[in-house]
């Protein structure tokens, strides 16, 4: 090859970090999560797993339960899909963890911890570009649903806030995974543990069966269970507050849902960053 | 005389292994400093802390004029980093991998894309550039990481066994390179396993092992103190053989060898003792089927620099080596 000529180096080549303005910060994890969606629309199986796992829980779970616990397949499915939903949107999120656990141990974290960018970029970037494939699995659930015969009781602006707030608790939900990514030394190791924490939160909740029909110390649980509060929500905005357990309001449930992201926010991004900084 | 990398007394631990006892390290604005040691000498780490990727134990070090523990920031707007595995991402193509780099460095789309192409076409990869970066040979890919590290026109740019695992052809292509950067001003720390390397490129070279400082030198300097090259001579008639002796007697620093029944080698002082035996030759009419000039291996300057008559310049506690050798 020909010698390479290069520039001549300008030391203000890089924008001032002050000149870059307080929207930096939003610019890098947009600029990450767009790798992380050009990276899924490369390997389209990373969307297999999003769009059949709505479509065979929905119909083991209405057809082979439904007419035991509601006495017909419709009732239960209107019961059922709000909650399936969620648990839909659990497991997507933590699929993070995974990839992050492999992404990391490439050669490229290293450049960008060598950027004059925040050290969460990465991070934030990955769990951004993660929305594209709960809005797929959201949107895949529903439509399932409707073919199967699922309708909604409410208008499309409750509609567009439930969909707006289970993305909202899945982008909160992530950092657990991301975590448990950054603490496992293997991706499989990941998986297990990934699966340990969403199954005590997923059926021990209103998902299935309505929570009365539990025995007491488990309805504690569940009345604690973050994953109960936004499936009552879901119901409530997909089905009219009718459908949500007595007792309960739509805003006092969404009041809920805020209060359980803000606490895993706060507590399980701050414990990733540790251990993101341990780990390199 | 201005410092573009200074670095006190750094340390690093990692569980039980010591990766760095205390080095020091000095470079100056605008030259390369080679970085010489065998695998697990402590490069890597060193590179590492000057590149804010890690903090070190103890010591200080200031790379661009900032503090890398207390101003990360700053100096990682005057770094390039180029690892010793690239560090690009292959799910990506060559434009993407730029791009995405020139847009976390706070560049407009358009001013990303445009230094994209630009460093795409210097380094050779303008027709690569829309294929992923799985597909690339070695070569490319080590083009591709040094150009994503140019990105932001630093002013320091680390080279971590640039040329580990490359051909002679390829090796030669990164080594255009890095003169290219230095004539343009950037300062450049390159960590390499081969002297031939650090001899080529260097202004200075500082040897490494086991965590310590065992030399800090010119090439020359460093060649004189260990004993400098070997000449070895191949005539093509082994009934010269004795001429030849007497030839390579002559410039020789010590009596010269016959490694092989057809070869002979002696330690020179400089590479003057070439173009002398090389006009003897010529004088006498001797053909030579081979005539070389060698550089000591790794292996010979860690014997020399820790074990032999240089060993003032070893620091005691580096003793242990001479078991390895």
């Amino acid at each position: 090859m020909t010698t390479a000529t290069l520039t001549r180096p300008v030391p203000s080549a890089i924008p001032e970090q002050a000149s870059r303005g307080p929207l930096a910060g939003l610019n890098d994890t947009f600029v990450l999560a767009r790798r992380t969606v050009t990276k899924m629309l490369r390997n389209p199986e990373q969307f297999i797993d999003v769009s059949l796992q709505p479509v065979i829980m929905t119909t083991i779970f209405v057809f082979i339960f439904g007419g035991a616990v509601a006495g017909d397949t419709h009732a239960y499915l209107q019961f059922l899909l709000p909650g399936l939903i969620v648990q839909t949107i659990m497991f997507t999120s933590m699929t993070i963890g995974v990839n992050l656990n492999t992404d990391i141990s490439k050669g490229v974290f290293d450049r960008f911890r060598s950027l004059p960018i925040a050290r969460s970029a990465p991070l934030m970037g990955a769990v951004a570009g993660d929305i594209v494939r709960h809005l797929i699995a959201i949107t895949v659930s529903l439509v399932f649903g409707m073919i199967l015969g699922f309708r909604v009781q409410t208008d499309w602006m409750h509609v567009a806030l439930a969909i707006v707030m289970i993305i909202v608790f899945a982008v909160s939900l992530c950092w657990t995974s991301v975590f448990v990514g950054m603490l496992a030394r293997s991706s499989g190791a990941v998986q297990g543990l990934s699966f340990l924490i969403v199954f005590p939160l997923t059926f021990g909740s209103s998902t299935y069966v309505p929570a009365s029909t539990l025995p007491d110390w488990l309805q504690s649980w569940v009345a604690i269970n973050p994953v109960t509060h936004v499936i009552d929500a879901m119901r409530g905005l997909l089905l009219g507050e009718s459908a949500m357990p007595v007792g309960t309001t739509l805003g006092g449930e969404l009041l809920w849902v805020l209060g359980s992201c803000v606490v895993l926010v706060g507590v399980f991004f701050p414990l990733a960053m540790w251990a993101y900084r341990r780990k390199i | 005389m201005t410092l573009a990398i200074e670095a006190h007394g750094l340390t690093k631990r990692f569980g039980s292994t010591q990766a760095l006892a205390g080095i020091d390290l000095e470079v100056e604005q605008g030259t390369i400093l080679g970085v010489l040691g065998p695998n697990g000498a402590g490069k890597t780490t060193a590179v590492r802390i000057l590149a804010t990727l890690i903090t070190p134990d103890s010591g200080t070090a200031r790379v661009a004029g900032y503090d890398v523990v207390k101003d990360p920031r700053e100096v990682r707007r005057s770094i390039g980093l180029t690892g010793q595995y690239a560090s690009v991402d292959e799910d990506l193509t060559g434009v993407q991998n730029l791009v995405m780099i020139g847009r976390l460095l706070g560049l407009s789309s358009r001013g990303a894309k445009a230094r994209a192409a630009e460093l795409l076409a210097e380094f050779d990869l303008a027709e690569a550039g829309s294929r992923l970066a799985k597909t690339y040979s070695g070569g490319m890919r080590r083009r591709l990481d040094l150009a994503a590290s140019l990105i932001g026109r630093p002013s320091v740019v680390y080279l971590d066994e640039p040329t580990t695992g490359l051909d002679p052809a390829k090796r030669d292509d990164v080594w255009n390179m890095v003169r290219s950067l230095v004539r343009q001003g950037t300062t450049v720390l390159l960590t390499t396993q081969y002297l031939e390397e650090a001899d080529a490129l260097a202004n200075v070279i500082t040897v490494i092992d086991h965590g310590l400082v065992i030399a800090h030198d010119t090439p020359q300097g460093l060649k004189r103190q260990v004993g400098g090259q070997t000449l070895e001579v191949r005539p093509l008639s082994v009934s010269d053989l004795g001429a030849v002796r007497g030839m390579l007697a002559a410039v020789g620093t010590r009596e010269p060898e016959q490694p092989a029944p057809d070869l002979l080698s002696v330690p020179v002082a400089d590479s003057s003792a070439l173009d002398y035996v090389v006009r003897q030759l010529a004088d006498a009419r001797i053909p030579v089927a081979e005539l070389a000039l060698r550089l000591p291996s790794l292996d010979e300057v860690f014997y020399s620099l820790t074990g032999g008559a240089a060993s003032g310049s070893a620091p005691a506690d580096s003793a242990p080596i001479l078991q390895e050798v």
